[in-house]
């Protein structure tokens, strides 16, 4: 009799459970999950790092779909309208900080997540699409950071922009043209922003999301990556914990620190800090010269401070044009390394990709330091 | 009979494949004609009288003034010697807004500390060309800037 009530609810559980089961058949799906497991090694932290990124995506989803209630793209309306955000709106600072602040550590994790799939060489057979499509990703990343940058229509977004369409326009062939699209005109406008919003938060987010859910799949479907050294380990000195419910309760938890950081960071910083800051500042004026320093956004500083740099000349072709040929064959190579890397592909490490990883990491770490420096 | 098969499948299928190709195409082309935006008005002025007069250029603390000109902005500054020297304001390397640098006697970029003399020629940083110059003439109380050669 006492054991009535647990009685009840077992059977109405496995009543729902069967009633999906027969239309969706997830008991595979559970079982599928049961046997999932996670290596645990000394590296195991890197496994947290892409779940974190995602996370702060979510984030970035919920935040910026608050903003679009009160943001008004256009020359003569987005300042005024996210000052309208940060100084009328209830926790409208708040929102505009998280949104912010979120874009700034996804940006980071991703960085962070790429860097130690590179360096663990977790690229390697079968995983060959799955870093294509985290490329991918990080690429439309950072075209979310520099289209975001400069919808508040402030001085700094706007000679950014300005500065950064130059860069495409500075390619041969296509330059002239592409220009002209992405500005909407041969000038940084109005016509400038509507662009760029409808980049931000439409057409990017379409394509971030195809290309994301690929990549969880692919993720799903190969399982977490084991560290090369474990090619030589008996069975018995491997260790795994189970995916469910080990693995994913200590995500969540990593999931509920990130949280509490980016709310602190929210509430303390709202205008950002050091070099991660996000005035608001004064409306963008075309007229006027360009503020004294005028910086992009971190992740963007490794290549501005190059292209400073440069001298106008290197071997008979335009310094510009000389830095982004470089940068595209770089980042072609970066892109193409799971193809490019043979030793790895026989699941051994190679030298000379460790030393492409140290020369790309260190060249944006030098980069970046003398941007912020040498001022 | 026997090899007319073959021809009459690949026949259909460069038909059906044309097809496909041609529907993309007419799918594509006109959504890409649409993200390039029409030319805008006035894009070849060749001259043009400033809204402002001397006065008003050496009153100002950087001796120089940004008008637009055409599609395009233009700066004109008063040098030391009281000549007026007009040229394209778009630095040549990345497109930034230049400024008149009394202190230095340069015209000088922020971006990535372009510089230019009062010709507009490129002295150093990574500009890889000279500023275009205008000249300007001064009728009575008015300044008209045209392009060389207009
Ligand atoms: S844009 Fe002027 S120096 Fe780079």
């Amino acid at each position: 009799m006492m054991t009535a009530p647990s009685e009840t609810k077992a059977t109405s559980k496995s009543r729902a459970h069967n009633w999906l089961d027969q239309r969706f058949k997830i008991s595979a799906l559970v079982d599928y999950m049961g046997h999932k497991v996670v290596p645990v090694h000394g590296h195991s932290i890197f496994y947290y790092f892409g779940g974190i990124t995602l996370f702060l995506f979510i984030v970035q989803v919920v935040t910026g779909i608050l903003l679009l209630m009160y943001y008004r793209p256009g020359a003569d309306s987005a300042y005024e309208s996210v000052r309208f955000i940060v100084s009328e709106v209830a926790f409208g600072w708040l929102i505009r900080a998280l949104h912010s602040w979120s874009a700034n550590l996804m940006i980071l994790f991703a960085f962070l997540h790429m860097f130690t799939v590179y360096f663990t060489h977790a690229y390697r057979k079968p995983r060959e699409l799955t870093w294509l499509s985290g490329v991918g990703l990080l690429a439309l990343a950072l075209g979310f950071g520099f289209s975001g940058y400069l919808l508040p229509w402030n001085e700094l977004a706007f000679f950014a922009t300005r500065v950064g369409t130059g860069m495409a326009g500075a390619i041969p062939v296509i330059g002239d043209e592409l220009l002209v699209i992405m500005r909407g005109g041969e000038e940084v406008t109005g016509a400038t922003i509507g662009r760029f919003f409808g980049l931000h938060v439409a057409i990017l987010p379409a394509l971030f999301t195809v290309l994301l859910s690929v990549h969880l799949i692919f993720v799903q479907r190969q399982g977490m990556s084991e560290p090369l050294e474990w090619q030589h380990l008996p069975a018995s000195q491997k260790k795994y914990q189970k995916f469910f419910p080990n693995f994913l309760y200590r995500d969540l938890l990593v999931w509920l620190i990130a949280l509490n950081v980016l709310a602190l960071l929210a509430v303390v910083f709202p205008d950002g800090v050091g070099p991660i800051h996000w005035p608001l500042g004064t409306k963008a004026d075309p007229f006027a010269p360009p503020p004294p320093v005028i910086r992009p956004e971190w992740y963007f500083m490794f290549a501005f401070q190059a292209l400073k740099l440069l001298p106008p000349h290197v071997l008979f072709i335009e310094g510009e044009l000389f830095g982004i040929l470089l940068f595209t064959i770089g980042g072609l190579i970066w892109a193409l390394v799971p193809f490019l890397d043979r030793k790895s592909q026989v699941n051994q490490r190679s030298r000379l990709y460790y030393a492409f990883g140290y020369v790309v990491l260190a060249f944006i770490i030098i980069m970046t330091f003398l941007g912020y420096v040498a001022e | 009979m026997n090899d007319a098969k073959p021809t009459r499948r690949s026949f259909l299928n460069y038909v059906l494949g044309g097809g496909v190709l041609a529907t993309l195409g007419s799918v594509v082309y006109p959504a890409f004609r649409f993200i390039v935006p029409p030319p805008s008005g006035e894009a070849n002025v060749s001259q043009l009288k400033l809204p402002f007069k001397r006065s008003d250029i050496e009153a100002d603390p950087q001796r120089a003034r940004t008008f637009k000109f055409g599609r395009t902005l233009g700066i004109i500054v008063a040098s030391d010697a009281g000549e007026l020297k007009a040229m394209a304001a778009t630095c040549t390397h990345l497109d930034c807004t230049v400024q008149h640098r009394p202190d230095l006697g340069i015209i000088w970029c922020a971006c990535h500390n372009g510089r230019y003399d009062l010709d507009g020629k490129n002295i150093s940083g990574p500009p890889p060309r000279p500023l275009e110059r205008y000249v300007v003439n001064e009728v009575g109380e008015d300044i008209f800037v045209s392009r060389e050669g207009a």
